[in-house]
């Protein structure tokens, strides 16, 4: 069944990580990549760098909140951030499909300077292509970042410092973006006032980072959402996960359209939420902190490290009752009735 | 939200949970007939909840689950006709069937499209006018309406390149059976949506021929677990009936409208239940009135012969006789990213929820 590559092998659940282990990392194998970071960790002389990339074939390509532009570099930007790094520079590669407007491309790009300029990144190179018409769907854009770490940063990523009892938080309401994209994409005429959460983290991160707490974790939940970051986090770390449903925040109109479609919010893609783990020591200075800004004013503690259920991410529901949080294994699809 | 916190609240929950072990401490079993029911009961940890001596077994009220292979096998084969696009409900395009399923063909280059609605579909085939637009008509009582209305559009529109291969299936048989077949349950959950449009009047013999209790239940916490109580309630009393709890939307005599539809479009059939084999009248097959759109009729294809996977237990674990833990492809060779029966498959397929959120 499996010899084609289907659509679920890039949706962030458990098709995505099968294709990477089984065949990335196979061919590819080495100590940096295995560490699976976002940003992979890198020493050059004594500085230590963080270097990551990305590529956005989003549909539409024009979204409310955004565009594939702003989400090219808010993405990068964020993928350097939750390393503990501070992002600098951003490489920009075009793939153009044959007819595409002039204005459009304008657009775009004028989104990714704002975007750059509001992140403090300077996008120092690129690449461009054009395709025939059908050969890609509009336009596609490939994104490399650099970082520099500071040294009492740098596992940041890798999360070796978490411990029973640490925090886990989120600056603000879950699936946005991907229930953004879903209302443009499929109901031209669905009414609903969302707009993707698509934004640079790295001063918020810089923020928390500066109050000295002992940040013991950081990743974006973007593709996936936040489920896929609270499973892998489980299965990486063999302590358990524990999290409350009634402090995750998801907005209203939000939560309305994933009832109406049977899509559950936590698997739904964001674009500009960060999830941290915590010193339950410093939780209440992070929160308060991430509450001044505005990337952050919805932070909320929702969960913690357990002891209890290794490698397990487990919900304690609404009312009352417990359940497994599992990766998604394809695309989430609209339930029949 | 309005309509949902209300049904979702911690406290009312907790009393409901009190009022159910104060009316009952002998075994009970339930079954929830429809899939929407076993997804929320996972989704929400319900199971977790409740007193040890209720026992909530899934039943066959999954659509995607009792669907046979053959359907499957037959809408890939209309979908490697050049000519075809199939449009589905999305849950479907990953069920596999004999040698493969629509998720492959789709990535082999079948123009295979989710739609959300039977207009969507119809739409489609408005557009492509040079094609002809299968829409794969999955479900019971609940979607059938909407395939009839858009065989109902499509006759009054003109649009005759629109065809409906139907698996459309009838509940009060499969509950029937169930009971006939020796599977012991002491109430039925009975489906929700299903009643909307059939009403409650469909259950009435079930109680009547075999002392069963059938509530028909809503799909939030609140619901699930009042309907549980009203079901106790009922078994400890000796006074099997049919009863509504989601009353809000459920009416006894159900949707005149829907039902009218359906009495226009399709006449029954035998039809094959995955678990259940062949039983009477269960399947709704296009009319003869509307014959120019069944694709069955009109669409000839060379389909391959069915093969069911050997070792898999869908069929008991539909019927409630097992759990998903007591076969041995669970979370083994059957994961839900690599689903070999349909009950893992479907959101809603017993499998997959007790995957998803117990395993």
């Amino acid at each position: 069944m499996k010899e084609t590559i289907l659509l679920g092998h890039g949706s962030g659940g458990k098709l995505s990580h099968e294709l990477i282990k089984n065949l990335f990392v196979k061919y590819f194998d080495n100590a940096i990549l295995k560490q699976q970071t976002d940003a992979a960790l890198l020493q050059l002389n004594r500085t230590k760098i963080a270097f990551t990339t990305d590529s956005y074939v989003i549909d539409p390509v024009f979204f409310p909140g955004g565009n594939i532009g702003k989400l090219a570099v808010c993405g990068t930007v964020n993928d350097i951030s939750v390393s503990g790094a501070k992002p600098l520079y951003i490489s920009a590669a075009f793939i153009i499909e044959e007819g595409f407007p002039l204005t459009d491309l304008e657009k775009i790009v004028s989104a990714m300077a704002d975007e750059a300029k509001k992140a403090g990144v300077l996008i120092v190179t690129g690449d461009t292509k054009v395709v025939s018409k059908g050969q890609c769907d509009k336009v596609f854009i490939n994104t490399a970042g650099i970082g520099v770490h500071e040294e009492k940063y740098c596992e940041i990523g890798l999360g070796v410092k978490i411990k029973t009892g640490d925090k886990i938080i989120i600056n603000g309401s879950i699936a946005d973006h991907g229930m953004a994209i879903m209302a443009v994409r499929n109901f031209g005429n669905f009414e609903a006032d969302i707009k993707s959460d698509c934004a640079s983290l790295n001063g918020l991160i810089q923020k928390i980072l500066n109050t000295g707490s002992r940040i013991n974790f950081m990743r974006d939940a973007t593709r996936g959402g936040m489920a896929t970051v609270l499973c892998e986090l489980a299965e990486q770390l063999k302590l358990g996960v524990e999290i409350e449903e009634f402090r995750v925040p998801v907005n209203e109109n939000v939560r309305g359209m994933c009832e109406l479609l049977g899509f559950d919010p936590f698997y739904v893609a964001n674009e500009g939420k960060v999830i941290l783990v915590v010193h339950p020591d410093d939780a209440e200075l992070v929160l308060e902190t991430m509450k001044l800004h505005e990337l952050g004013k919805d932070a909320s503690i929702i969960g913690e490290i357990v002891e209890a259920h290794p490698s397990k991410a487990i919900l304690n529901t609404g009312i009352g009752g417990k359940r497994i949080i599992d990766m998604l294994a394809g695309e989430q699809l609209p339930r029949i009735c | 939200m309005k309509y949902i916190d209300e049904y979702r609240d911690k406290t009312l929950v907790e009393q409901i949970v009190k009022k159910i072990a104060m009316v009952s401490e002998k075994p009970i079993t339930l079954m929830e007939v429809c899939g929407g029911h076993t997804w929320a009961i996972q989704k929400f940890g319900i199971p977790s909840l409740l007193p040890k001596n209720i026992n909530l077994v899934s039943g066959p009220g999954c659509p995607v689950c009792v669907t046979s292979r053959g359907f499957i096998d037959r809408a890939v084969a209309y979908s490697r006709l050049k000519d075809v696009i199939i449009t589905t409900y999305g849950d479907l395009i990953r069920v596999p069937g004999s040698t493969s399923s629509l998720n492959l063909e789709k990535s082999r280059g079948a123009d295979v499209r989710i739609v959300y609605s039977v207009l969507d579909a119809l739409k489609i085939a408005q557009e492509n006018s040079q094609k002809k637009i299968v829409f794969l008509g999955v479900g019971f009582e609940t979607t059938a309406p909407g395939s009839a209305v858009g065989l109902i559009n499509a006759m009054k529109d003109n649009i005759n390149n629109f065809y409906l291969l139907s698996s459309h299936k009838i509940m009060p048989p499969a509950m029937s059976a169930l009971i006939d077949e020796g599977v012991k349950i002491d109430g039925y959950l009975a489906p929700g949506h299903v009643s909307v449009v059939t009403g409650a009047k469909i259950y009435d013999g079930i109680p009547a021929k075999y002392g069963v209790g059938c509530v028909i239940s809503g799909f939030e916490p609140v619901d699930i677990l009042q309907s549980v109580y009203m079901l106790a309630k009922q078994i400890t009393n000796h006074d099997c009936k049919v009863e509504i709890q989601y009353k809000r939307a459920v009416t006894y005599q159900g949707n005149v409208r829907a039902q009218e539809a359906l009495n226009e479009v399709f006449s029954l059939r035998d039809d094959w239940w995955r678990g259940l084999g062949v039983l009477k009248d269960s399947g709704m097959a296009v009319n003869e009135k509307y014959c120019k759109h069944d694709a069955e009729i009109m669409i000839p294809v060379e389909v391959e012969p069915t093969k069911e996977d050997k070792g898999c237990i869908c069929g008991e674990i539909l019927k409630g006789l097992k759990k998903p833990v007591d076969c041995k492809l669970f979370g083994k060779a059957c994961t839900s990213s690599n689903p070999v029966g349909a009950c893992m498959v479907s959101h809603e397929g017993a499998c997959n929820a007790y995957f998803r959120f117990n395993k």
